[in-house]
């Protein structure tokens, strides 16, 4: 938007000038906002140092055979080929993956807005309390690590206990380990931890709106909280929804480690093996680090594209 | 009214500004009332649609999504203080009969006796935390508030990077950046513990994305004043994002406090608190409560940032008396 913006502005001149002229234009722009540089330079230096080389030193790798032993050894497009056409795992996780990412992405997603809205919609003092209740499970590190206690398959397991004793089953269930039920569970424990950094987000985006808009809103004819909802808070809180999206999609695509942890590793008939699991396999277990990360190259891509879709469905509210 | 008519104009005027003037009190006082009702009623000032009935149901409908999201950590905690034989009773109870610290205590006799003072791990916890946390808070608004506010070439570029390295997600990636480290010399000291924590871009984006909502004239306005960049961002636009600001210090603090150091640390004097935790839960061997002892130690530190925090953010009207 500020691109565009400025570019408007400078189409007349534009047109004229040559490339050593916008050359010395950039430069004397430099020149006159060095002052945006230098703040910029504290964060950008290590972001630069310690996000950015790695990355783009890590792009390459996916067109390598790379074993962490031996100098990569470039192969071409040679580890895609195998993934699409040889590697029925992978064309399983993806399935897994896509099932996981509705269910983390757009329903957690929905929920976690409607959530911080409805949170909004209390008492400053019950507001702190329920975002703390929703936001906790996020909050300690690996504490999912208690639904093991819940679904565990023998008796000592909690639901199968609570289940025993009501009589809906008079034996164990195998909820981790039976292949018709470990899916549902691990989406249950995935929709658990994921009320994360989106929903603290969006309680933020819902703090930082004007209180004065809602009683212009009023005045204007506004009659229910749909419509207050929809005409004036989504608007104002553009930018914090598209934040929440990327975090959203991030955490839908790359479901791992809860699934490896309550199910093991490898699940049964590879029920919760999503993409990530699979590079998860092939580079720390088999240590073939350029097919992993083809795989993950695969997945960014995926993430990038996604990333411009909701960008575009936003687009309205942002910038 | 027949009176009046035998007055003279001059007093029909008088009368009418006595009038005037008591309807404008009587005005006056109605809207004070108004006003003080209103600041009574704090944050749920009037407001279309609001009813006890839609209160009491949003509060209800929280409350059991509520109770499914705490069950879980409410057995974590219950767990914990399970003395060994009660947990594995059966059925599994729902909370502790005879409820003892023993896990914890176990938890600290053992981080005792390692190889370094428990102190050790503590204060590098507390350091890393500290650090990374005002770091990455200073470093990231700062450079949140040029790339939202400011026009400058590569400010497009700067934006699409910043989103860009949070989408990427690749397991070489850890590799490089370990590369990277050892390059630099910088495994086995502090600054791999603190600084791949500044230079996520997570903190950056959110920011940037709360600070894009400042109409443009509010700066303006600080411009034509006089003030400088740096004091626009930390005087005006700041004090105006500072629920955004409360959450990135949330996150930074949970981020940095769960730290493990991945591989780049391995000095034992080096370890931070969920290092030592992990460690002692894996070889446990009343593992459940162990384990359970461990989470809840490791949850308190971010459960105080975050109460702490939210009670800081006061529903200011943030952009009050601004009109676009």
């Amino acid at each position: 938007m500020a691109e565009a913006a400025k570019k408007e502005i400078l189409l007349p001149s534009e047109r004229k000038m040559s490339r050593k002229e916008r050359r010395d234009y950039t430069l004397h722009e430099m020149k006159r906002n060095y002052m945006c540089y230098l703040m910029l330079a504290p964060f950008m230096i290590f972001f630069i140092i310690f996000t950015v080389i790695p990355v783009i030193m890590s792009l390459p790798i996916g067109f390598t055979d790379f074993d962490m032993a031996s100098f990569p050894r470039w192969v071409g497009f040679q580890n895609f080929y195998t993934m699409f056409m040889d590697d029925d795992v992978f064309m399983k996780s993806i399935r897994t993956t896509l099932i996981f990412a509705i269910f983390t992405g757009p329903l957690s997603y929905v929920m976690s807005f409607m959530l911080a809205w409805l949170i909004n919609e209390l008492h400053q003092s019950l507001k702190t309390l329920f975002t703390l209740i929703f936001y906790a499970p996020s909050m300690a590190g690996n504490i999912y690590f208690v639904w093991q206690l819940i679904f565990s398959g023998d008796q000592y397991g909690y639901l199968n206990a609570f289940l025993m004793e009501l009589g809906f089953t008079t034996s164990a269930m195998q909820w981790l380990t039976d292949g018709r039920l470990v899916l549902g569970c691990v989406i249950v424990v995935q929709l658990w931890v994921s009320m994360g950094a989106g929903f603290l987000a969006m309680r933020a985006g819902f703090q930082g709106i004007d209180k004065s808009m809602y009683e212009a809103g009023a005045i204007e004819g506004i009659k229910n909280r749909w419509q207050e909802l929809l005409f004036i808070t989504i608007p104002s809180m553009g930018p914090s929804l598209m934040f929440a999206a990327v975090m959203q999609i991030v955490s839908a695509f790359t479901v791992d480690i809860v699934g490896r942890t309550l199910a093991g590793f490898p699940s049964t008939d590879y029920q919760v093996h999503t993409i990530m699991t699979h590079a998860f396999d092939y580079g720390w277990v088999r240590y073939e680090m350029g097919y992993a990360s083809a795989i993950c190259f695969v997945l960014f891509i995926v993430m990038l594209v996604c990333n411009n879709l909701v960008g575009k469905m936003l687009g309205k509210y942002v910038d | 009214m027949a009176k009046k008519k035998n007055l003279k104009p001059s007093e029909i005027a008088a009368m009418q500004e006595q009038e005037n003037a008591a309807a404008l009190a009587a005005l006056r006082k109605r809207r004070e009332k108004e006003h003080q009702k209103m600041l009574r009623s704090k944050g749920s000032n009037k407001r279309v649609g609001k009813s006890w009935t839609n209160d009491i149901g949003i509060f209800l409908l929280l409350f059991f999504m509520g109770l499914f999201m705490i069950f879980p950590i409410y057995l974590a905690v219950v767990n914990s203080i399970k003395p060994v034989q009660e947990v594995f009773l059966m059925p599994p109870k729902l909370y502790a009969m005879d409820p003892t610290t023993d896990n914890f205590r176990d938890l600290f006799k053992i981080a005792n006796n390692s190889w370094v003072p428990f102190s050790r791990n503590v204060f590098n916890s507390v350091f890393v935390t500290v650090a990374a946390t005002v770091l990455h808070v200073l470093f990231a608004s700062t450079a949140a508030f040029v790339l939202a506010k400011c026009r400058f070439p590569g400010n497009a570029l700067l934006n699409q990077v910043v989103v860009i390295a949070l989408l990427f997600n690749s397991t070489v990636l850890y590799i490089m950046q370990y590369m990277v480290m050892a390059t630099l010399g910088m495994i086995n000291t502090y600054s791999a513990l603190i600084l791949p924590i500044i230079s996520t871009s997570m903190g950056l984006y959110l920011m940037r994305q709360s600070m894009s909502t400042i109409p443009d004239a509010m700066i303006e306005a600080a411009k034509v004043d006089g003030a400088g960049l740096m004091r626009i961002c930390w005087g005006i636009v700041m004090p105006n994002c500072k629920p955004a600001l409360m959450t990135i210090i949330i996150f930074e603090f949970q981020t940095a406090w769960n730290t493990n150091g991945g591989g780049l640390v391995y000095d034992e004097a080096l370890k931070t608190i969920p290092v030592v935790v992990q460690q002692i839960a894996a070889a446990g061997m009343a593992r459940q409560g162990a384990i359970a002892a461990s989470a809840v130690v490791l949850m308190i530190p971010p459960l105080l940032v975050f109460v702490l925090a939210q009670r800081n953010v006061m529903e200011t009207m943030a952009h009050a008396g601004m009109k676009d």
